[in-house]
């Protein structure tokens, strides 16, 4: 059952994040990538880590997606510019985008190598696995992470501020 | 009938997600796109951190996890603060259209 859903999940969260990268309208992206989150939380239940899979759906696709809805509506672009120029071939194009795609084929060819080379681990499961649970989550983040807790609340109020100043209208 | 997944398994689909992020970032000419080809690879990594934690019984990976996603809300606001004022200026969200520091 539990490889049934890795299966299932991995294939939705790679098709979908296939599509999003491959769409020319930016609306289709955003809530295509919803769906992509939505089967990587599924794979976090698979994983047996509950609080991780509702955090995804809570900020990931309840709130950071809706405010890039936001701004996909908002700016009303609803489709990327026409290819000119030298951007209209993929891998012969001049310059900065070749060197891009060569880079991007640098990396898959380096995480393969470093994949290929890894044993296969099992991942425990029945008597030996235990489950950590939202408890002990919660202890260790109010304990031993408090620091970064709280210096975490500061960046966000930080980003807020920053957002407000950046996106406000320049009326003088 | 399907193999059962190992912790290699979830480490070659959160390569697998990681490129195709890095690969929009790259490919892509909207700002927006590329915004949220970040957040496919922040997704990934995530992934990883998650499929780790279960291998090695802790919790400390997703306590991370937690972080990268209020780190990845912070950015997001910001970066798209960042769009819409560039919007403002240009009436164009391909990048090629910003190429000075100043205007």
């Amino acid at each position: 059952m539990e490889t049934l859903f890795f299966w299932v999940f991995a294939a939705v969260a790679v098709t979908a994040s296939v599509l999003v990268v491959g769409q020319r309208n930016p609306m289709y992206s955003v809530l295509l990538l919803i769906v992509s989150f939505a089967a990587l939380s599924g794979l976090y239940v698979v994983l047996d880590a509950p609080f991780v899979a509702a955090i995804q759906i809570i900020i990931y696709a309840g709130a950071i997606m809706v405010l890039f809805l936001f701004v996909v509506m908002l700016l009303n672009v609803p489709t990327e510019d026409a290819p000119v120029g030298y951007h209209a071939r993929l891998l012969g194009g001049a310059g900065p985008r070749r060197f891009g795609a060569v880079l991007s084929c640098v990396l898959v060819i380096e995480l393969a190598v470093a994949l290929v080379q890894l044993t296969p681990a099992r991942l425990p499961s029945g008597e030996a696995a235990r489950q950590p649970t939202v408890y002990e989550i919660g202890l260790k983040l109010f304990q031993e992470y408090s620091f970064a807790f709280e210096a975490t609340s500061v960046l966000i109020l930080i980003a807020m501020v920053g957002a407000i100043i950046l996106a406000r209208r320049e009326t003088h | 009938m399907l193999p059962e997944p190992t912790l290699n398994s979830y480490l070659a689909l959160s390569a697998v997600l990681f490129s195709i992020g890095t690969a929009g970032v790259f490919l892509r000419r909207n700002l927006i796109t590329i915004l949220l080809s970040i957040e496919i690879m922040l997704n990934a990594v995530n992934l990883t951190f998650v499929a780790v934690d279960r291998y090695l019984q802790s919790v400390d990976g997703q306590i991370i996890v937690f972080f990268v996603i209020t780190v990845a809300a912070a950015e997001a606001a910001v970066g798209l603060a960042i769009v819409i004022a560039l919007f403002r200026h240009k009436e164009s969200l391909s990048p090629d259209a910003f190429t000075t520091l100043k205007w």
